[in-house]
């Protein structure tokens, strides 16, 4: 028998006699409630805004408080514009980014070097990029966190490894909460999810010299997110 | 005495006179409880959320085999090669054959409490494999040659100074005790490790049954780097962490973060389903997942604690427990600490030699509010005891339940008792603190409160006759 089937065997073994579910009464049936429905989810996970104007206040408000560089816009061509406008003012001389709609006009706008991920084996030279810009699959107003996948952004290290990472998002792509969230990964990607679905939320950070913050810590220094 | 109960007693008698450790770790915890609260307030219906969490928890954990096999399922399908462990010897040795099979010399590993259950770090050292913990507060106390004081934050317990020291000891310099500036120190040696290594470990916080991922919370990145850097990954994670559905994280990745870290949410959450898939830019070109039992299945067949799997491993009732923070992580002896340490180390290990952890506690029932998936932990400290007294009663205690029931049973009794006690407390200021003293074990820490004068059913009689 393999390991497999063994563990298997305990476990069926060991669930033979039935533990109460929690908060029910023994006269409640085992196992009759069944899995909570996004309806109850809704009813206590914290409350969200009803219209895009109210979600973008909240991905805003929580923008402040993450370090996350939040910058509206109005329209794909201020939406390059102010990607030219962060490379003056933070000086980039390299860029990695992804193929995508998005992506490739920006980086056109840029007119820097640009480093193409999955082009070669290419970890060195990702991480000496300035940035990494990339696309996303959603924004979530609640948390403030955008959602990446490693087909909609480049892969795995794009959006970690280059001390700055700028995320281009589109009006429609601003979700109220994570449940919203997860049923969008589900309708988009169905049975073939990519490898790899992340929710970074700001840039990266520790709090584990003495309680006290620090932005970077193993990840971007600086997240921006531009949406338009 | 076991070796192990001789140990904490001896840790936790320094440390609770230890003012300064008193203080790092109540500064730690203190900030925390008002941020946390803030955070819980955003919630709709926090009570409501802590009844949905343990009602999936239920679910997962009360149908583990089905759960297991579909999430085991769905990893294969794109290629993840899954192992089974049902003890820490053979964990360690599928390890050591991964790595033995892909040449690896290095290993980057995030934040993990399932390596630390089972010593996997002393193991590849052993066999002379080079492990670079990743996680800061996991770097440092890995550098201190420590255990992890917390299971969220590791070294908690540490100053920025003493932080500073380690560096420069071992890392050949540190510019200064900023947290900002050590920070980009661990940083800097960091990089060049991923970039390096041949495999990465992770451990997980959930296993999605429905589409056979791991989820994996974390704040620096570190997790994300070595899931996307390294050839190889290999992730190694209890049986008992599988969640039903894709959408049950909608609920659990803002709770964990509410509780464990007082944020909204962390600031990674990922899942992975795979090694790199076709049309896919990077990743590992092998996925390990390793499913260890170690004890988990004894464990499920006590459907009275059955509860405990349902942990989902952030440290709040560590956070708030009065025990925990006065006498420190590391004085537990274990991989858990605090109240979910002491409900299950004895029952994993050996009831009789990790019994005294179920004891120590004031059964205030604190962790047990804390709990986000509700497990009533204070009440498994006191199935412990029962457990551990109902194996091997011990007669002495016995006989002395039985004296005072003879005496808190009869009027007569208790009346003479309480006057013997009174007569005697005169002399007592005469022995207090020494080992003459036979209220010694109680007087050496704490007053003794002095009998009353009068009882209440002497004070009804007097007041009787002085009415008529
Ligand atoms: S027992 Fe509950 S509070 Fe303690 S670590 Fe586990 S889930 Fe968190």
């Amino acid at each position: 028998m393999s390991e497999r089937d063994h563990i298997f065997e305990r476990i069926r073994e060991a669930l033979r006699t039935s533990a109460p579910r929690p908060g029910a009464h023994p006269w409640d049936s085992a196992g009759s409630a069944g899995l909570p429905s996004g309806a109850d989810f809704d009813r206590v996970l914290s409350a969200t805004g009803r219209t895009f104007e109210e979600n973008a206040a909240l991905f805003e408000r929580n923008s402040v408080d993450l370090a996350t560089e939040f910058l509206r816009v109005d329209g794909r061509d201020e939406a390059l514009a102010a990607v030219v406008r962060l490379r003056d003012r933070e000086g980039w001389k390299r860029v990695a980014s992804h193929r995508g709609e998005l992506t490739d006009a920006a980086c056109a706008a840029l007119g820097l070097p640009v480093h193409w991920t999955g082009a070669a084996d290419d970890v060195g030279v990702l991480e000496q990029c300035d940035a990494g810009l990339s696309e996303c699959d959603a924004l979530v107003a609640h948390t403030g966190s955008v959602l990446v996948t490693s087909r909609s952004a480049g892969g795995r290290a794009l959006s970690v490894l280059p001390p700055h990472h700028v995320v281009l998002a589109r009006r429609e792509q601003l979700l109220p909460g994570l449940p919203e969230a997860f049923a969008l990964l589900k309708t988009k990607y169905g049975g073939n999810y990519p490898s790899m679905i992340s929710f970074i939320t700001g840039p990266s950070r520790t709090g584990d010299i003495e309680r006290t913050l620090v932005l970077g810590a193993h990840g971007p220094k600086k997240l921006t997110v531009l949406l338009w | 005495m076991s070796t192990a109960a001789t140990q904490f007693k001896r840790d936790a008698r320094r440390l609770t006179a230890d003012l300064r450790h008193r203080h790092i770790i109540h500064s730690a915890l203190s900030q925390y409880e008002v941020t946390r609260d803030e955070k819980k307030a955003l919630f709709q219906d926090w009570q409501g959320a802590r009844q949905l969490a343990a009602g999936i928890k239920w679910e997962a954990v009360n149908h583990l085999d089905r759960y297991v096999d579909q999430f085991v399922r769905g990893l294969e399908a794109r290629g993840t090669r899954v192992h089974w462990a049902r003890t820490g010897q053979q964990a360690r040795d599928i390890v050591l054959g991964i790595l033995k099979s892909r040449q690896a010399r290095m290993v980057v590993k995030s934040k993990a409490m399932t390596t630390e259950e089972i010593h996997l770090n002393e193991a590849m050292e052993g066999a002379g494999y080079e492990v670079v913990e990743s996680d800061l507060g996991e770097f440092i106390v890995q550098l201190r040659g420590e255990a992890p004081y917390h299971i969220v934050f590791p070294a908690m317990h540490l100053t920025r100074g003493e932080i500073r020291e380690t560096f420069q000891r071992k890392l050949g310099g540190a510019p200064s005790d900023n947290p900002e500036a050590l920070t980009m120190v661990a940083r800097r040696v960091l990089r060049r490790k991923y970039i390096e290594a041949d495999a990465g470990i992770t451990g997980a916080n959930f296993a999605i049954a429905e589409t056979g991922m791991i989820s994996i919370t974390e704040n620096e990145g570190n997790a994300r780097l070595a899931a996307a850097l390294p050839k190889t990954m290999i992730t190694l994670l209890g049986l008992e962490k599988v969640l039903p559905r894709l959408e049950d994280l909608a609920l659990f990745l803002p709770m964990l973060a509410t509780v464990g870290a007082a944020q909204l949410i962390s600031g990674y959450n990922t899942m992975y389903g795979g090694p790199r898939q076709p049309g896919e830019a990077d990743g590992p070109e092998e996925f390990h997942v390793i499913l260890l039992d170690h004890q988990r299945t004894a464990y499920l067949a006590d459907a009275e604690q059955r509860d405990a799997l349902h942990c989902i491993r952030c440290g709040a009732c560590l956070n708030v427990c009065p025990i925990y923070r006065n006498v420190g992580g590391h004085t537990y002896g274990t991989t858990y600490s605090g109240p979910i340490g002491a409900v299950i180390t004895p029952n994993l290990r050996n009831l009789q030699d990790w019994k005294h952890l179920s004891y120590a506690s004031s059964l205030c029932g604190a962790c047990s509010e804390a709990c986000p998936v509700q497990i009533p932990l204070h009440h498994h400290l006191l199935r412990n005891r029962r457990n551990s007294t109902r194996q091997k009663p011990c007669w002495w205690q016995r006989t002395a339940f039985r004296g005072y029931a003879l005496v808190a049973n009869s009027c007569r009794g208790w009346g003479l008792v309480t006057r013997l006690g009174r007569f005697g407390q005169k002399f007592h200021g005469l022995i207090l603190g020494s080992r003459l003293d036979p209220a010694y074990a109680w007087t050496k820490t704490r007053d003794l409160p002095p009998i009353a004068a009068q009882t209440f059913k002497e004070w009804w009689r007097r007041r009787g006759k002085t009415r008529a």
